[in-house]
């Protein structure tokens, strides 16, 4: 029981929060330094993991391998994304922003599913077999790239952050923008940082995802939800709460539908985006201010 | 003394509205100057306005000799000027000492001698150097506010109103620090609205009334001038 509770609960909860977190931390620095929910944070993972899945087919390379790539083509894309659609809207109320990632993120998808094509393709092929460590302990190889691969990112956006000058200068933005500017922190070269880095591990977020299950147009979009709810419960425009509200989020999916009473799912896996959904809303209720203080929605 | 910062009959406002109408100020070398005046007189106004913060419609303002007159803030800032806000002057989530290092962010010099230097002008900071900038009291925030804005040896620091919201007790220590880095050598320009603790360390200040200029005067002789006295003085409030 306990094994299984590993295994096939704990585990993919753990490989699914890591996904989340990886993906909130853009959603949670794009409001803290732009000041808007970024609709189009999901679609731009889906382009970065079809712009891996095309470079695979180019190179014949394991998807890890040809990411790093696909996330630097994706970062320099949004950047024009950003000066096309969103920086003529810098000064303007916050609704114009994300009226524009909303239009942005169904161009996005339209463009992907015009070039890709919409029938479900894998990032892998071929049938993956667990790893047996003490008998009953099993581990998918994807899930420990997955899991080492999130914790090697998360390293580097720690490292970053409390670092480097623009890491700081991100976090200080983040956290009070009229001051950042009052400081003289070149706010353009900020958001420029934040861009690229929420775009970055949105990819690897997406790949991740891919590797985990399969390439589909709608995969980014899906995610938005649990995305938007790690955001929030770590506290928006808070990096290391997004980590945290990500891997919460990520686990009380899957065990949601552990058999904790009696024999049957607590709930039936088909309400596991529910989870995400009900602790984004008791969270917006009672602490809109999420776990970690950010700022308020 | 040479003049460090000069406003030349300055209308400014937000928008439609004008707050300023014409106002006169200039602050020399090594001086303290203090705005003080009744609420909604415009004196924080006339702060933003050196600061780039708002619609200069007529009136120069000269930084040195250099006219600075709706220069962007991020522009003022390489120029030379400080600014601290009334409120929200820290980083609340970076550490003590990332809040003094954004304080250099123009300059591309390391900027850990200059923090050293402010360590030992606000010493309860260097005991505290790590911590949160938030978890710190309302004095000690000052002290991050002012040192952080300290950081490239300002022409000139813009102090607005940092006493406000702190009990008497800070008010006092915060005036005195104001002292204090006035003695090293900083020049600066404060709004206040405890007019009369404000004045007394002074070299000179002004009285701005709707928006315009109504008394000017050495610090003490402010304290001193009985209609002055009358109006912001009294009450028992400094």
């Amino acid at each position: 029981m306990m094994m299984e509770f590993l295994n096939f609960y704990l585990i993919p909860g753990v490989v699914l929060g890591c996904i989340y977190a990886l993906g909130a931390i853009g959603i949670s620095l794009t409001f803290g330094i732009l000041r808007f929910s970024n609709f189009a944070h999901g679609d731009t993972m889906t382009l970065g993991v079809y712009i891996t899945l095309s470079l695979i087919h180019l190179t014949g390379l394991h998807p890890l391998a040809v990411a790093p790539v696909a996330m630097a083509i994706t970062a320099v894309l949004v950047l024009g994304m950003d000066r096309a659609f969103f920086k003529p809207f810098r000064q303007s109320p916050t609704i114009m922003m994300v009226i524009a990632s909303f239009g942005l993120m169904l161009m996005i998808r339209s463009v992907i599913q015009f070039f890709w094509g919409v029938q479900l393709q894998a990032l892998q092929t071929g049938i993956a077999r667990p790893w047996v460590l003490l008998d009953s302990f099993r581990i998918l190889p994807k899930h420990v790239l997955i899991i080492g691969a999130t914790a090697v990112l998360m390293m580097a956006v720690h490292l970053l952050l409390t670092r480097t000058k623009i890491g700081k200068a991100m976090r200080a933005t983040s956290d009070n923008p009229e001051l950042a500017a009052l400081t003289g922190i070149d706010t353009e070269q900020v958001i420029r940082a934040t861009w690229i880095m929420g775009a970055s591990l949105a990819v690897a977020a997406g790949v991740f995802l891919g590797l985990d299950t399969h390439v589909e147009t709608m995969m980014g979009f899906k995610l938005l939800l649990p995305m938007f709810a790690a955001a929030i419960l770590g506290g928006i425009g808070k990096p290391y709460g997004a980590v945290a509200g990500g891997l919460v989020i990520g686990i009380a999916e899957e065990l949601s539908a552990y058999p904790w009473i009696g024999t049957v799912p607590l709930l039936p896996p088909g309400y596991k985006a529910g989870v995400a959904f009900a602790i984004m809303v008791a969270m917006l209720i009672w602490r809109p201010q999420g776990l970690f203080r950010g700022r308020q929605f | 003394m040479s003049r460090v910062l000069e406003l030349d009959r300055i209308s400014a406002g937000y928008g439609e509205t004008e707050i300023l109408h014409g106002v006169d100020l200039h602050v020399d070398k090594g001086e303290i100057v203090v705005i003080v005046g009744p609420n909604g007189a415009g004196k924080s106004t006339a702060m933003k306005a050196v600061f780039g913060l708002l619609n200069i419609t007529r009136g120069q303002i000269r930084l040195a000799s250099e006219e600075i007159t709706n220069t962007p803030p991020q522009k003022v800032v390489t120029k030379g000027v400080a600014y601290v806000p009334q409120s929200a002057n820290v980083f609340v989530s970076l550490s003590v000492e990332e809040n003094l290092e954004m304080g250099a962010y123009v300059s591309n010099e390391d900027p850990a001698p200059r923090i050293g230097e402010i360590y030992e002008l606000f010493p309860p900071l260097r005991e505290k150097w790590r911590q949160p900038a938030g978890s710190l009291s309302g004095g000690q925030r000052q002290m991050v506010a002012m040192g952080k804005a300290l950081m490239l040896h300002p022409k000139i620091l813009l102090l607005d109103e940092p006493t406000a919201g702190l009990s008497p007790k800070y008010r006092g220590e915060i005036f005195q620090i104001v002292k204090d880095i006035n003695a090293a050598g900083a020049t600066i320009l404060m709004v206040e609205q405890n007019a009369k603790q404000a004045l007394a360390i002074a070299h000179r200040g002004y009285v701005l009334v709707d928006g315009a200029n109504r008394h000017t005067g050495t610090g003490a002789g402010l304290i001193a001038d009985e209609e002055v006295a009358r109006m912001f003085l009294g009450g028992g409030r400094a």
